[in-house]
């Protein structure tokens, strides 16, 4: 039997299909709204907090953390990476503060970056950013490690200007490590954002969620969870997958 | 005219090189012939700048090229941005006329994965000799190539020394390449490694 020609959004589409399906039948056997809403019953909730605008705020402010400290670990996380990665003589002296800032839980850095600089956006900012660098900075050293010392000698016999050398040589080497750690990134960071709301702030998705699971509403953590994973699979699918398609089509042509 | 001097090369507490001396006049072309893992690489990553730590003294030209055993292309790039990124002040048509001339023009817009290892292997070369390199370097080009290949780059890589006349210095482990190339050809050997025979082309008026 041969299959037929599938378009690329049908496979995504029927798997998370698929996922809902599972829902109905959890809710189904849960028989308890309070515990457990069926999809269909989040709609009136979902419609109420877009209209009153508090979803709409909420979001906005995660998002701005997100996109934050996305920018801020990414930026020094490669940075780090790269040196750490080109001179071992750096990599031997941060290398043991590289193991315990991976081993740190994300919670005693968000707790300690409160008690130390207050309970403020810079400390939520920090506190996320520092819970991601560690990672970042692995991946990259992985990444400048595994680059082909040939491209290099050539480059460098051939006289090629420091600039080129990075735009045209170096990145390109790292852009599948950078386009991991972006992917592994920004979906950890929301879920840090989410636990430095939920502890210390007064606006955004993890505040929100910690006022209804105060207030035992099921319904309405999870509608303020699922936006939030509605707007990340968009960035997901809008963004990174076709900027990764582009930065891959040297290997698929 | 590029002067090598090398007193002693070592990895460690491992000697590989000791008193390597010779020089290479412009439109001179130098073999170095030597068994694998003797150090013809390492003395070719001296002379072309590549690794430093070494004791003694090396002159080299403002304008050097290298073509190493593999292309050694940025496979993210076209076959054209390859030529034109090496050689920044060179003009669109120089980079083209240089793909022609090995044969590859007609390739200038795809991606070096697209092109066959022979295909490959000529922009290799037409990168090299498009920046008119006053000092050309060469690690094994004609290495695993089937023997029709190796002719027709050996044929290639002969016309285009004549063309340009840098002064070259390529290594190999096949006597018959650095007989057909070399006006001078340096044979290495013992350990650690030093020139051990030197004599000019047979065929040399």
């Amino acid at each position: 039997m041969k299959w037929l020609p599938v378009s690329p959004v049908t496979i995504p589409l029927l798997s998370l299909l698929s996922l809902l399906l599972l829902w109905v039948a959890a809710a189904e056997l849960t028989a308890d709204p309070e515990i457990l809403p069926m999809p269909h019953a989040l709609a009136r909730p979902f419609w109420r907090e877009l209209s009153s605008g508090a979803l709409p705020y909420h979001l906005a402010h995660t998002g701005l953390r997100v996109l934050w400290a996305f920018a801020l670990a990414m930026t020094i996380g490669t940075a780090l990476g790269l040196i750490m990665g080109s001179y071992p003589a750096v990599d031997r002296w941060l290398d043991p503060w590289l193991v315990v800032f991976l081993n740190l839980p994300a919670l005693v850095l968000i707790v300690l970056c409160y008690l130390w600089i207050g309970l403020n956006e810079t400390a939520a900012i920090v506190a996320v950013t520092l819970n991601k660098i560690p990672n970042v900075t692995t991946i990259l050293r992985e990444g400048v490690r595994a680059r082909d010392p040939n491209l290099r000698a050539m480059a460098q016999v051939f006289g090629m200007r420091r600039l080129t050398y990075l735009r045209h040589v170096l990145i390109p080497q790292l852009a599948p490590f950078i386009g991991a750690a972006a992917r592994s990134g920004i979906a950890v960071i929301w879920k840090i954002v989410l636990v430095v709301e939920f502890l210390g702030r007064s606006n955004g998705v993890g505040f929100q969620i910690h006022l209804y699971f105060q207030l035992f509403n099921v319904a309405l953590v999870l509608v303020y969870s699922l936006s939030f994973i509605a707007v990340m699979l968009l960035v997901e699918w809008l963004l990174l997958q076709p900027v990764e398609r582009h930065v891959r089509r040297w290997r698929t042509s | 005219m590029i002067r090598v001097i090398v007193h002693r090369k070592a990895f460690g507490t491992t000697e590989i090189l000791r008193d390597i001396s010779f020089t290479i006049a412009s439109g001179e072309t130098v073999a170095v012939l030597g068994p694998s893992g003797i150090g013809k690489s390492t003395l070719l990553s001296l002379i072309s700048g590549i690794d430093p730590a070494f004791t003694g003294q090396i002159t080299r030209a403002k304008r050097m090229a290298i073509v190493f055993q593999e292309p050694t292309l940025l496979p993210w790039r076209s076959v054209l941005q390859n030529i034109l990124l090496v050689h920044e002040d060179l003009a669109r048509d120089a980079a083209l006329a240089a793909l022609a001339r090995v044969g590859v023009a007609e390739k200038a817009a795809l991606f070096p994965g697209q092109l066959s290892l022979g295909q490959q292997r000529r922009v290799a070369l037409a990168r090299a000799f498009a920046g008119r390199p006053q000092l050309l370097i060469m690690d094994e080009p004609f290495a695993s190539l089937d023997p029709a290949t190796a002719e027709d780059m050996l044929a290639l890589t002969e016309a285009l020394i004549a063309e340009t006349g840098p002064a070259t210095i390529f290594v190999t482990h096949a006597r018959s390449e650095a007989e057909r190339l070399a006006d001078q050809i340096f044979e290495l050997g013992g350990s650690p490694a030093t020139i051990v025979t030197s004599q000019p082309r047979k065929d040399m008026p």
